[in-house]
């Protein structure tokens, strides 16, 4: 299945999806020490898929912190990116893919990620 | 969303990555808030200074940025302590080299280290109409509502890139027909000052859209009541009857009305409690604010188990200095560059009374420390701490 979304940060990227089925509080929810997304494990080196952001602002900075601490997701699938993922995802370099339903990417599914395009394999 | 020539040249990376890094943030925000083009701004303040929040990998991004510089006047949020009271604040030597090393990183771009949630009143004072990117919700809040100027919740990162690129995406406070009034909000019982900023935190848990409020008050208990509904909530412009500079072009036909009462702003009160620490300068104090507890403390003492700060921009504070003076000489700390919330003030003390609701708000967070709060108005926190 290939889904069409929009490109927040360019790249390719391929890995194992871990989901999140709740919008994410990016600062309070990630341990970026850990790389784990409290209630949905660890997404180092996987492709984080999840609804959306939440909380303050200074959560682009923990996105920033995981690449920083070497616990950064290969690549992120949100539904709707708002300005914590967007800004986040943008300085930690992580390629970003929004404006796609993640209802039929299933956890542990194995998915590639294009630009904006994301191929579940 | 429409980019000029130059704009499609720094994105395709002609100007360097820092600046292609910084612009594609821009231009990501404005397409998800279906913004047309990119806007100059006439200024910048920048939130995600404290060590606390942005950490080692904040310090290392910052650096990153080496070389870029703000192109418009730009100003700092507080940080977690004033050097003068580094003993009483509890900050170790590691976490006081590393905030320093944060600022250094910002004075290093140009931003000016005011250190203070309200710019607004001598450091960076933006003019009515005039389209500015600024984080820090309290200050967001007064600049939309109380001068008029436009400006959408930016958060720590989309300032600094707007800061460094002059521009901000056009879309929601930029624009006149989102300012508009969502909600008529009347109040349904006597109005006291200390239920501004109570007032202020109900409206921000119920309501998302700008309200207009038939209320009457100085800027200083609008102040409160805008902090605390920009902290409690995620509203960034509210009008007031017969006050705020748009009021009369704000209501529609078609807004919800709605009554507030006293039972709506009871829960966030507070219980009576014999308090360790009173704090006032949530946001931090204005020259008036200064000059009344002067005026109210002069010649008198303070108790001896009871602890009053207060917090202020250094701006201020230089400006109002025979205040503080009295307010020294009282028993009063005044401080700078810091505030109740960002300092360690609410892991030291665990009661107390203070006449912001926004810090009541985080306060009361274990994160923050868990104190118990009470919210009263300053003069009745004022008339606790005599001796």
């Amino acid at each position: 299945m290939i889904k069409e979304g929009r490109v927040i940060y360019p790249g390719k990227a391929r890995g194992v999806v871990v989901k999140c089925d709740k919008p994410v509080v990016i600062l309070g929810d990630i341990d970026p020490k850990r790389g784990t997304v409290e209630g949905c494990g660890a997404i180092k080196d996987r492709i984080f898929v999840f609804p959306r952001g939440a909380g303050s602002t200074v959560g682009s900075y923990t996105l920033y912190a995981l690449k920083f601490h070497g616990t950064a997701p290969r690549g992120m699938i949100v539904e709707e990116a708002e300005p914590i993922v967007v800004a986040g995802a943008i300085i930690a370099e992580i390629p970003t893919v929004d404006g796609v339903s993640i209802e039929d990417i299933p956890n542990g599914a194995e998915v590639e990620i294009h630009d904006g395009k994301v191929v579940i394999l | 969303m429409y980019l000029t020539k130059e704009e499609e040249k720094m994105l395709d990376g002609e100007y360097g990555a820092t600046q292609a890094k910084l612009l594609r943030i821009l231009v990501k925000m404005g397409e998800i808030f279906n913004a047309d083009r990119l806007i100059p701004i006439a200024s910048a303040q920048i939130s995600g200074v404290s060590y606390r929040t942005i950490g080692d990998a904040g310090i290392h991004f910052l650096k990153s940025l080496e070389g870029a510089k703000v192109s418009v006047p730009t100003t700092l949020n507080p940080i977690a302590f004033d050097e003068a009271f580094l003993k009483e604040l509890e900050v170790d030597e590691e976490f006081h080299r590393k905030q320093m090393e944060i600022v250094r990183a910002y004075v290093n771009m140009g931003v000016k280290p005011t250190m203070t949630c309200t710019p607004y009143y001598y450091d960076n004072i933006p003019k009515f109409g005039e389209h500015i990117a600024w984080a820090e919700s309290s200050a967001v809040i007064y600049a939309n509502s109380i001068i008029g100027a436009r400006t959408n919740r930016e958060g720590s990162v989309s300032a600094l890139a707007s800061a460094i690129i002059g521009k901000t995406p056009n879309y929601g406070m930029h624009l006149k027909e989102e300012r508009g009034a969502t909600h008529l909000i009347e109040v349904g019982f006597e109005l006291k000052p200390e239920h501004f900023p109570l007032i202020g935190l109900y409206i921000g848990s119920v309501i998302n859209g700008v309200p207009y409020i038939r209320l009457n008050g100085d800027l200083d208990d609008l102040k409160l009541m805008g902090a605390a509904m920009a902290a409690s909530g995620s509203i960034s412009m509210y009008h007031v009857e017969g006050i705020t500079p748009e009021w009369r072009t704000a209501l529609r036909d078609r807004v919800e009305r709605i009554t507030v009462t006293k039972e709506d702003i009871e829960e966030y009160e507070g219980e009576e409690i014999d308090v360790e620490l009173i704090a006032i300068g949530c946001p931090h104090v204005s020259a008036s604010e200064l000059r009344k507890i002067a005026e109210f403390v002069r010649g008198k003492r303070k108790r001896e188990d009871v602890e009053l700060w207060i917090f202020g921009a250094r701006s201020t504070i230089e400006k109002e200095s025979e205040s503080v003076r009295i307010i020294k000489e009282f028993g009063g700390k005044v401080m700078a560059d810091t505030c109740v919330v960002v300092s360690n003030a609410g892991k030291i003390y665990k009661r107390i009374g203070t006449n912001s609701g926004k810090a009541a708000l985080y306060l009361r967070k274990a994160r923050f420390g868990g104190a118990e709060v009470m919210v009263r108005d300053m003069y009745t926190l004022l008339r606790s701490v005599i001796a």
